[in-house]
Formats: structure tokens, sequence, C-alpha cells
């Protein structure tokens, strides 16, 4: 009986492969950043229903294949294999952190898998170690030396700051990049940086950190990890007597933030991709959609996700879905395409030209400031 | 002897073909690689546990010396016409020398201490890892390793499993392996005995560790991509949960222990529901847990198949 | 030199949750000679215990406290019961292979998403952080509460261990068991007795390490385990006050690797740590030496 099961998925498998097109999602369905996941996987079905919907791609079906990769490097590593060897996935959407979409575009890369990340902001999964572009990696959202820049310009002319210190995870490409990001572009505009201190991924105790940190009394603490983390920092931050404004980046977007860190983190800011309060018709169809569907307001990473994967769909309606190639070309040339978080144009290194978000939490809530548009 | 090479030509022959006519997709051909360099790992752990009764936690650790020795080598000098076999001897040289190091003061300790002490060691080594990157950056530290070309193939892993399996085999029946059973029957007598204990128990933790830096290498060309989470402490037990499923002391039941794992772990990756993937962490230390409350000797206890026991004089003296 | 004092003061408050877990440790080595891996789930589970009671079940704050106690102490006997005491004369490796099983079931039963689940849980704060500041140093009332409760447990250890019956009882055990049993004490129940003892002592560690360092996962314990172990193995294993202080020790060292070294290696160092004392004072600071018997 088992045997004859067997045969049969085996013979589904060669069935779907003319009926339907597959698209994979990696993404951190479980792990210490699951919201993300979470979000993003809801956004990825979302998009491909309505797709479906509306007929699918020139008359197929597509099926989506989900893996988790319980954002870890090997885990996204495998589960990329997975999907490639054992599904036979030739577009795969993911993954949500820059250090496990790394190691998934060198898998995609040298498969010649079409892969966009929809929320990954570190330039490294683009570009390869030798300096040239991975052809078939492309992504939905800006990188961080922009998201860097950002920050620091906001803290330099808003808040006025002078003084700031940085404490990242040594072992996360993504909060790394980050902080060496913000802090060139803090002491290019002229600012101070005494402390600049790394931490490791499963540290919970930051005392001693926090304490050089309050010797330091820095305007600014820029904490450019995930919200996991900084909730957790900020909490024993201000339980120290530390003053300073916190400051980071998307990682901080997530429900739990406030549960994890509550009133410490009021008065914080972050950049970030977009905001539910912007008035734009897109965004406000949007979120109603996702609302209606999901109970809760679509957070950025859900946004991306949900953006990506139509620029995904988009393509394969006006390419050949068999040949990763053509769909792969038709990607790098969409020119102005409307999604819900900006204009996407792709330039060569694979990353859209986009605007970015200066939100606060106040009150536990997110408060849209101001948007940055790029020079 | 001649048998056992016998059978070895024969399953490369069989698995040659499978994978030469696609019949085995790409991702079944990694885990069937994967299995032979499990094998190799557990081998190693059996000939210092198993077979020496020298409990140690960090086998790990000498697995990852391996993997980023042997590929920052192959990074740094890709265009050196030999460079396979240079790193390869790298990987199995910096392990058996770290280990031959930290052997000598630390394989001094009793059972329980020496657990801790392996078990320390792997952690340290684990966290150096991770901060590699201060080194080189090419060794990637907490974000892993990238763009390891790939170099394992079936022929490269059958050929190291196989000297593997013989060098160990013959090590058992030559007077060291006689020597090392003598050790962990009952270290004081065999010292008493004239039975020089620590040079023994160096030389097995050394070799055993050097074939754990060997398989490291067989990984890190494999997969081509490393990450300090591979070489845990968790992933030290997962060793032994093989070493001791298949029996302590027995080659035979290394090797089927390593086959079942792998494909009990990996392979169910694929064919179980989403739902129950985690049920895989459950069933497997259930099952250590059964067998050392059951069958504390493993599947195969002592047994050796017919393949890897000695020749006849020796099975009679035995008897 | 406030700066010093501070990070002191950090360390000791780490020091003082790792002793809670210490003591779990040595107790049950001093009684079995058995390295419970298990020990730091047992802490996870009583952190989680204290979660869902705070937060789940609105449990007021002094009663979570013997709440988790009693669930941390039943699990730890009868984990003993049904899966050490079969093993009770079996070789030590096989026991402490038994116990790396019994921590990692723990470890992935209770990341089922029907049990605690494997994601992140914020901690609830159960009252408000109040701040001191002496000369420069801060302390809050986190730090506070630690120090009174640990402070506190200790004292209430040391009255059973050495001036009860059982406490008596629980010193011959350790001392030699059959001589014990043939004295009359039931050496069953002595030993569940300490393996309870010590559980109810890490599920205490578990809800202050929940409050100061506000979330659990399904494998919190596994680090501030090993780091307990070491602490106690420091200090002299089997011996209660080697246990604090090793833990007061171990928690000072990560603090001031981490604020004068470097954080990322902090527990490397403290590892070495370890190494070097196995390898030149194994029998640790307030140890006797042990000889085998042939």
């Amino acid at each position: 009986m088992k045997r004859f099961l067997a045969l049969l998925f085996l013979f589904t498998l060669f069935c779907q492969k003319s009926t339907t097109i597959k698209i994979g999602l990696v993404a951190p369905i479980t792990g210490d950043v699951k919201t993300f996941g979470e979000s993003v996987k809801n956004a990825f079905l979302l998009a491909i229903e309505e797709a479906n919907n509306q007929g699918g791609i020139l008359g197929k079906k597509i099926t989506p294949v989900i893996a988790d990769d319980k954002n870890d490097p090997t885990e996204a590593a495998n589960a990329g294999s997975k999907l490639i060897n054992q599904d036979r996935v030739k577009y795969i959407i993911g993954s949500v952190s820059s250090k496990s979409s790394i190691p998934l575009s060198e898998i995609c890369q040298s498969a010649n898998v079409l892969m966009i990340t929809p929320t990954s902001t570190n330039p490294k999964v683009t570009v390869g170690e030798d300096g040239a572009r991975k052809s078939f990696i492309f992504r939905a959202c800006f990188i961080d030396p922009f998201q860097g820049k950002v920050a620091a310009k906001f803290a330099l002319e808003n808040l006025l700051a002078k003084k700031a210190a940085i404490l990242y995870d040594v072992g996360n490409d993504y909060v790394k990049g980050l902080a060496e990001f913000f802090r060139d572009a803090f002491l290019k505009g002229g600012g101070v940086i005494q402390v600049y201190e790394s931490y490791s991924k499963d540290d919970v105790d930051f005392s001693a950190l926090l304490t050089k940190v309050k010797g330091d009394n820095p305007d600014i603490l820029y904490l450019p990890d995930y919200y996991n983390k900084v909730g957790l920092i900020a909490k024993q931050a201000r339980a120290m007597g530390i003053r300073s404004i916190f400051l980071g980046g998307d990682g901080w977007d997530s429900p739990d933030m406030v549960k994890i860190a509550g009133e410490a983190i009021d008065g914080g800011y972050f950049t970030n991709h977009y905001s539910p309060d912007d008035p734009r018709i897109e965004v406000q169809e949007w979120v109603s959609k996702y609302e209606k569907r999901y109970g809760v307001k679509p957070d950025a990473l859900g946004t991306l996700a949900y953006d990506a994967t139509n620029l995904l769909i988009y393509a394969l309606r006006r390419a050949n879905p068999e040949d990763v190639i053509s769909v792969r070309d038709t990607l790098q040339n969409i020119k102005g395409y409307k999604s819900v978080s900006g204009e996407i144009t792709l330039d060569e290194w694979g990353n859209p030209i986009k605007n970015a978000v200066i939100l606060q939490y106040q009150g536990g809530r997110q408060v849209f400031i101001t948007s940055v548009t790029p020079e | 002897m001649k048998q056992l090479f016998g059978l070895l030509v024969i399953i490369y022959l069989v698995l040659r073909s499978l994978f030469t006519f696609g019949l085995i997709n790409p991702y079944g051909q990694q885990i069937v690689l994967y299995t032979g360099i499990i094998m190799i790992w557990a081998l190693g752990l059996n000939l210092i546990y198993g077979f020496s009764g020298q409990f140690s936690l960090g086998h790990a650790a000498f697995y990852g010396l391996g993997a980023y020795a042997g590929a920052l080598l192959t990074k740094l000098f890709p265009s050196f016409f030999a460079i396979v076999p240079l790193s390869l001897l790298v990987s199995l040289l910096i392990p058996s020398l770290v280990a031959f190091l930290i052997g000598i003061p630390v394989l001094r300790l009793r059972s329980d201490y020496l657990a801790i002490a392996t078990l320390g060691f792997g952690i340290v080594v684990k966290i150096l890892f991770d901060n590699a990157d201060a080194l080189t950056p090419k060794l990637g530290g907490s974000r892993g390793m990238l763009g390891i070309p790939k170099y394992t193939n079936l022929e490269i892993v059958f050929v190291f499993v196989g000297i593997t399996l013989i060098f160990i085999r013959n090590l058992i029946y030559s007077k060291y392996g006689r020597a090392l059973l003598a050790l962990k029957d009952d270290e004081i007598t065999a010292d008493v005995m004239g039975v020089s204990t620590m040079r023994y128990k160096v030389m097995a933790f050394t070799f055993g560790s050097g074939l754990a830096g060997l398989a490291g290498w067989l990984y890190a060309h494999l997969y081509t991509f490393l990450h300090p989470t591979n070489f845990e402490f968790l992933k030290s037990i997962d060793c032994l949960l093989i070493v001791v499923l298949g029996g302590m002391g027995s080659i035979t039941g290394t090797v089927i222990a390593s086959i079942v794992w792998v494909f009990l772990i990996e392979g169910l990756r694929s064919f179980l529901p989403s739902y129950l993937i985690e049920w895989r962490f459950i069933i497997y230390p259930l099952l250590l847990i059964m067998m050392m409350l059951r069958r504390p000797q493993g599947i195969f206890g002592k047994k050796e198949a017919r393949l890897f026991r000695e020749s006849s004089w020796y099975e009679s003296f035995k008897s | 030199m406030s700066y010093l004092f501070q990070q002191l003061l950090n360390g000791l408050q780490l020091g003082s949750v790792y002793a809670l877990i210490a003591l779990g440790y040595t107790m049950v080595y001093g009684i079995v000679r058995l390295i419970n891996f298990a020990h730091g789930d047992i802490f996870m589970v009583g952190a989680y215990v204290g979660y869902f009671a705070l937060s789940v079940y609105r449990i007021p704050f002094p009663l979570v406290f013997p709440l988790a106690m009693v669930v941390c102490a039943v699990l730890g006997m009868t984990i003993e019961k049904l899966v050490y005491k079969p093993l009770r004369f079996a070789p030590r490796i096989n026991l402490l292979i038994t116990a790396i099983g019994v921590s990692l079931f723990l470890e992935y039963f209770t990341s089922l998403r029907f049990v605690f689940g494997p994601n992140f849980l914020a901690y609830p704060q159960p009252f408000k952080i109040e701040r001191l500041n002496i000369g420069g140093v801060t302390i809050n009332s986190i730090t506070i509460m630690i120090f009174a409760i640990v402070f506190l447990l200790l004292l209430i250890l040391e009255v059973i261990v050495y001036r009860t019956r059982i406490g008596m009882a629980m010193r011959a055990v350790s001392y030699d068991k059959e001589t014990a049993s043939l004295m009359g004490i039931n050496v069953d129940n002595i030993i569940s007795f300490t393996f309870g003892i010590g559980s109810a002592l890490a599920a205490v560690g578990g809800i202050l390490y929940g409050i100061a360092y506000p979330q659990i996962h399904p494998f919190m314990g596994i680090m501030p385990g090993l780091k307990a172990f070491v602490a106690a193995v420091l200090g002299g294993i089997g011996i209660i006050k080697g246990a604090v202080c090793g833990a007061l020790i171990m928690g000072i060292v990560e603090v001031l690797a981490s604020a004068y070294i470097s954080s990322t290696l902090r527990d490397a160092i403290a590892f070495s740590l370890l190494i070097l004392f196995l390898l030149f004072k194994p029998t640790g600071i307030f140890g006797r030496e042990e000889s085998e018997k042939v």
C-alpha cells in the first residue's frame, strides 16, 4: 500500500509540472522572529490567491510551496536546496533576514533559480563576494547603506544629536551592516561615537555593555537589531537609568516589540519601509484587505512580501514561466511598477530605489513621523 | 578483508549507476553522500568512545576544525593544482594535532570530568568559530562561510569510507586495539598490567579526531556553506547517539546506525508533513533513553559482522 | 571606580540566579553522582510556569513562586523515579547519556505548539521597577529582589541540610549510600527529596531569570544550565557553599569579561576557566580529594 501511494505521489509530481506554476517561499515561520515569518507568509498567500482568482498566470494556477528556515542560515540553505531539488521550484520569494537570504541566494544563483527577497536589506544578498552581481537575485526593499544614512541624518538634523552609541549583534549580517552604515554616516555628518560594542545572538544579559553606555551618556543609542533583542536591551537600559533616545531599523517593526519592551520603547524612532497611516490609495486598499482577512493591520514585512510576490507574478505574466532567464530579464527591466510600498524600478544591482519612512513608538503604537526620499 | 573490499566495490557500482542514470535526484544524492560523511565521523567517535571508553563530548569541534581548516585552504588557493589533497591533509592533521595537545592533559581526568572538559572545549571552539572572522574575513565568523568549491562526490566519499573502515578494523585487531579494549574494560587493571594507558588513550583520541576532521572536509566541500551552529555541542550529542545506538565497540553497529540516523533525520524531512517534522526531535531523545534503559549495549552490542572480523586464527582464539 | 562596582553588581545579580541552578546540580551530584543535564530544562519549565501563572491565569505574584516550585519538584522527582532510578547501578556514562536524552526531550517536547510553543515569549512584569542610586551605582528593584530571595533560600537550605534529621539523612546518603541504608535510612526517598528540592530551587531561578531578562523560550535553559554546572564544579561539586561561591564567581567573571575584554567571547572565557580548573584542581575550591576504589 505504501509503495502504491509513493508511486502515485511521484506520478502527481510529474503531472503538476505542466499544469501549475510553483512559487516557493522561504521564511522564518518559527524561531526568534516568528512574527516576521507569519506576516510574510500571510501576504505571500494572499497575493497568490488574488492572482489565482484572476486566472492565474496565462491560465495556469500558481501553487505555493512553503519552507520554514527558522531564521537560521543553515536551515535556509537546506530549505532552499529542498525546494529546488525536491520540489523543483524555479521561483523563490525569500528569505526575511539577510543572514538567511545570503546563503539562500548562493544556492539559488548556482541553480539558476530566480529569487526575490522581500525584506533583506543587506547589499550582500544581491552581490557576491567577488563584487559581481548575482544575476538571478533581486529584492523588493531598500538596502542598508541607504537605511543607515537615513537614520544618521535624522539623528543629526531632526534630533540634534551629537553623540551616539551603537550596540549590535556580531553574528547577524543585517545588524552588523546597518550598524556600520549608520556609524559611517553619523561620523561623516560630524557626530561622535565612543561606544561601538557587539554582543552575541544568545546573550540576554546586557548589563555589562549597558553600564558602558551609561557611563558614556550618549544622546542616541542606536539598536539596529530585531524586535526581540531590542526589546530586551531597551528594557534593561531604562531599568539602569539610561536616558538616551533609542533609534533603530526595520527590524523593530513587530507587534511583539511592545509586548517585550513595554514602556521602555516609548519615544524610540525607527526607519521602515512603509506606514499603514500613509494616505496613498494603494496603501489604504492593502491595509483594509489584509485587516479584513487576518484581523490585524499589515506590517512592513508583510507589505514587502505582498509587493515582491506581485512583482514576480507581474514578470511571470509577461514572459515564459518555463524559461527562468526570460522571466529574469523581464523583471530586471521593470520600470515604475506601482507597489504598495512605493514605485519600484530595479537598478543594476537588483535593488529598487525607494523611499524610507521614520516612525516612532508612542504609547505602544507606531506613529508616522516623516518620509525620506533617496537623493 | 577481501570480502569487505568486494562488498564496497559492489555498493559503489550500484550507487554510481543510480546517480548517473538520474534515478536519485540531486537532493537524494546529497543525502547518500552525507551518510558516508556521518559514517566516518561516527567511526571516529567509536574509536574514542566505543573502543577506548573515553567519553568525549567535543567530537563536533574536531569535525568543525577539519571543515574550516580545509575550506579556508581551498578558498585561498583555488587554482593550486594539488589543492584537494593538500587541504584534505590539513583537515586531517590540524584536528589531530589539537586533539593530541588537548588530550595529554585532559585524558588524565575521570569519566564525568572528562565529559565536562570535552564539553567545555567544544563550546569554546564553537565560540572561536563564531569570532573567526577576526582572524580572516574569509572564515565568515558567525555569518557563515560561503562559496566553498564543491569537491566532494561519490568517489571521494567512498574511498574515504573504505579507508576508514579498513583502518579501524586493522587497528582494533592489532596489539594497539587490544590495549584499547583492555583499558576500556578496566583502566586501573590495564595500567597495573603494564599497558601504558595514557599513550593509547591519546592515540585513540588523536586518530578519532583526525577522522572527524576528514569528515569535516568532506562536509564542507559538499554543502559549500559552513556555519558555527553546525558544530555546537548538540551536534556532538548526535554523534554520540549514533555510536550508542549502533553499539559501542561495533564497527557494523556504527555503520548501520549512521545510515539509519541520516535517513531518519534528513530523509524524513522530505516525507513528513510539516506539522509532524518537529516530532523527529522528540522521537530521537526518547530513543536514546529507551536504549539506555533497555539495551545499553546498542543494537549490535559487541557483535561484529563477519566482514569486519579478524582472520581465522584470531577468531578461534577469541571464542 | 563606580563603573567597576556597577559591573560587580551586575555580575552578582547574574551569579545569584546561576546559584539557584547550581545548588540543584550540586545536591543531586553529591547524592547520586549524576550530572543531571536535564536540570537546566527544569529551570526552563519553572520560568514557563511562572509565565503562565502571571499572564494567563493572573495568579498573584507571591503565590507564583510556590506554585512553580511544586510543579518543578514533582517533575524532577518523576524523572528520577522513571528514568534515573532504574539505572542507579549502571555505569555513569549511561546515566549521563540518559540525562542528555531527558534534557533534549524536555526541550523539544515543550517546543511543540500545543505545549509551550517554539517561540520567544515576553515575560510579564509583575511590578514596577524602582531605581536607587548609591554613589554612582544604580540598583534596581529587580536586583534587590533577586538578592533577597536567593539569600533567603540559601538560609532555608542551610537549615534543612545541617539542622534537620532529613538533612542529616541527605548528608549520610551522599557520603555512603549502602551504609546509610543499613542504618535504616530510606535511600530512595532521600534521593527523591533531593531531586525535589533541587528542582524547586531551579524553578525559582527560572522565574527570577524571566523577570530580569524577560524573554523565555524552550531552549533557554541550556546555557545557564551549563554555566551553573561549571559553577558547581568550580566550587567543588557536591558542596553547597561551593555551588553558591562558584556561581557568584561565574557571574562576575562573565560580566567582567564582557565589560573589559569582549562581550562575544564571554562564554569562551567562562568555559576555558572551567577546563583550567578541571585540569589543575578538579575538586574545586572547597572540594575534597576522592579516591577511586579498585
